[in-house]
């Protein structure tokens, strides 16, 4: 780890309006922090010119208007901040996601577990006692990728796509966890499903976790799912945040 | 309230305006006008922001009307067939849209968008900031979907401008798609120096597996040096992938915020336009530049839009078919514009 902390990123052209500063290739929490330390540096004293930030697991995509911002004067910039960077990571927070692994929300979790070898209440159990951290979005609104799954839940995407999906669903692939908001077709299992709304437009923060957030699962029944989905969709917050 | 009337429409018409941003960290896509340089002109035409609502037009064509008072309205981008009461108007125009007058259009000589924007705020909330539609997840435009025949968009309060109206003179607009500027990167290092030279080589055709989201291309077999499995970074418009099989994708306006396969180049901002205007079957060559010449060729377009934008006053008895086809295709200005 003290290699890669050593080694400075390589910034790495999209286009003439976005810079991406990769830190490695791999997915891994070390990287991932300081991407997000380097995400919150540029967030609290944006230059003029900077547009937008995204953080992946191993690199910060910095969008900018280069007519407004000068590329060597970005590089440079985040060279400088690079020092700081790691004073300007807040402790993320830690939030308790209700899961409704039962059917008919779980509807891949007993094709997984087979696969895997051991009884779907097994595979459940393991993946709620897991804690994730929320490495990136991407895909579509609200879709979260969660590092942390446990290793006897490894399992390949499938190879071709199942049909599409119901909103909320928790997902289980590629050696990962993830949450998707939107219904769609996908590669991964579907292990349960989620009262809580990751993305609401209309809410004050239409997005609850921001990367580098902790969290855990919290097993429902179907019953449990129905009432906190009422709730959820009148506009509250069913998933608890506590501080770090 | 004044308002347009969708009377008929074909698929693949959306309201676009600058397009979502600020939330690309949450994965939500930007959107936005396929075109972006035809998106402004068409708004700057009727005195609105480059950035506001206006149709983007798809070559399924439209048809609609002003209801409750007259509409003063702009079109810019492809070269489309557009008639107002039967009557041939310039590709690129300025035009008043009375009462129940028919505007029409439908797929013309080149182009694939065609903007129409209307002279005053389209009445659409906005999603996140933003009113551009996202089809694939229900969001902005009229209630994030693609128009349809009967829609009806109240514009409040609708603008005018002096002119009678005219035609647009924008000889930016005038893009042959035959050589698209790129930068490369940013996984170029994941290809050997002979897959980028086949890359810039080309000829790689245009596809009709097309959309907002992505342009593919058909050409020589592109292999990557090692695996094409990479963990997932930030895309940007333009940014050109190569999955597994070899063949490029160009992620358009649409796209995903962040996506896994190695990305070869980057089309510059100034030449984003110039592909998605480009038809399946389109035979087109990239053509490495550097940085700074990416940013001049950005910072022309800026200044054109900077300037009013000039509206060559026509009178009806002028449009004949002559001077309508010269209008868009003035050979001096489009070898003067080539990139090279």
């Amino acid at each position: 780890m003290s290699d890669m902390v050593a080694a400075g990123p390589v910034f790495l052209d999209a286009g003439e309006s976005a810079l991406v500063v990769e830190f490695g290739r791999s997915v891994d929490p070390a990287l991932s922090d300081r991407v997000l330390a380097l995400d919150a540096a540029l967030a609290a004293a944006p230059p003029e010119g900077l547009r937008e930030l995204v953080p992946t697991y191993r690199s910060l995509m910095i969008h900018y208007d280069p007519l407004r911002l000068d590329r060597a004067r970005l590089v440079g910039l985040v060279e400088e901040r690079l020092g700081a960077a790691s004073a300007d990571l807040r402790p993320g927070a830690l939030w308790t996601i209700p899961c409704c692994y039962a059917l008919p929300h779980g509807e891949d979790l007993a094709e997984m577990a087979a696969l895997l070898g051991m009884p779907p209440e097994r595979a459940a159990d393991l993946h709620a006692t897991a804690r994730y951290r929320v490495y990136m979005y991407g895909f579509s609104p609200g879709f979260t990728y969660l590092g942390g799954l446990p290793e006897p839940l490894a399992i390949s995407r499938r190879a071709r796509p199942r049909p599409p999906h119901d909103s909320k669903v928790v997902l289980v692939g590629g050696g990962l966890s993830a949450i998707a908001s939107f219904a769609m077709p996908t590669g991964w299992y579907v292990v349960g499903r989620t009262p809580e709304r990751l993305y609401a437009p209309e809410r004050a923060s239409a997005f609850l976790f921001e990367p580098g957030d902790s969290l855990r699962f919290e097993a429902i029944d179907p019953a449990t799912f129905a009432a906190l989905e009422a709730r959820a969709e009148a506009g509250e917050v069913v998933a608890r945040r506590m501080p770090a | 309230m004044t308002a347009l009337r969708i009377l008929s429409c074909g698929p693949g018409v959306t309201v676009q305006d600058g397009g979502r941003h600020g939330y690309l960290r949450y994965g939500v896509t930007v959107a936005g006008p396929m075109d972006a340089l035809a998106h402004a002109v068409a708004n700057r035409a009727v005195g609105n922001w480059e950035d506001s609502a206006a149709l983007e037009v798809s070559l399924g064509g439209i048809e609609l009307t002003a209801e409750d008072g007259p509409l003063t309205i702009a079109l810019a981008g492809g070269t489309f067939q557009t008639t107002l009461d039967d009557q041939p108007l310039p590709a690129a125009g300025v035009a008043t849209l009375e009462p129940g007058a028919k505007l029409r259009l439908r797929a013309g000589a080149a182009g694939m968008w065609c903007y129409l924007a209307v002279a005053g705020d389209l009445d659409l909330p906005t999603v996140l900031g933003s009113r551009a539609t996202h089809a694939r997840t229900g969001m902005g435009g009229l209630d994030g979907r693609m128009l349809q025949a009967g829609d009806r968009i109240a514009v409040s309060p609708p603008g005018r401008v002096a002119a009678d109206g005219g035609a647009i003179v924008a000889p930016l607009l005038d893009r042959p798609a035959d050589i698209v500027r790129v930068l490369p990167g940013p996984q170029r290092d994941y290809f050997a120096e002979d897959q980028v030279a086949a890359f810039l080589a080309g000829p790689w055709r245009i596809s009709s597996r097309g959309d907002r989201m992505a342009c593919f291309l058909e050409g020589p077999v592109l292999r990557h040096a090692g695996g094409f499995n990479i963990p997932s970074d930030g895309v940007a418009m333009g940014a050109i992938q190569v999955p597994g099989e070899g063949q490029p994708i160009v992620l358009m306006a649409d796209r995903q915020s962040t996506g896994g396969y190695p990305k070869i180049a980057t089309v510059i901002a100034a030449d984003l336009g110039r592909l998605a205007q480009a038809r399946p079957g389109t035979e087109i060559a990239f053509r490495a530049v550097s940085h700074g010449e990416a940013v001049r060729a950005l910072a022309e377009q800026r200044a054109f839009l900077a300037a009013p934008i000039a509206i060559e006053p026509l009178r009806r008895d002028r449009f004949s078919s002559e001077f309508l086809l010269g209008r868009n295709l003035v050979g001096g200005w489009i070898d003067a514009r080539r990139p090279g």
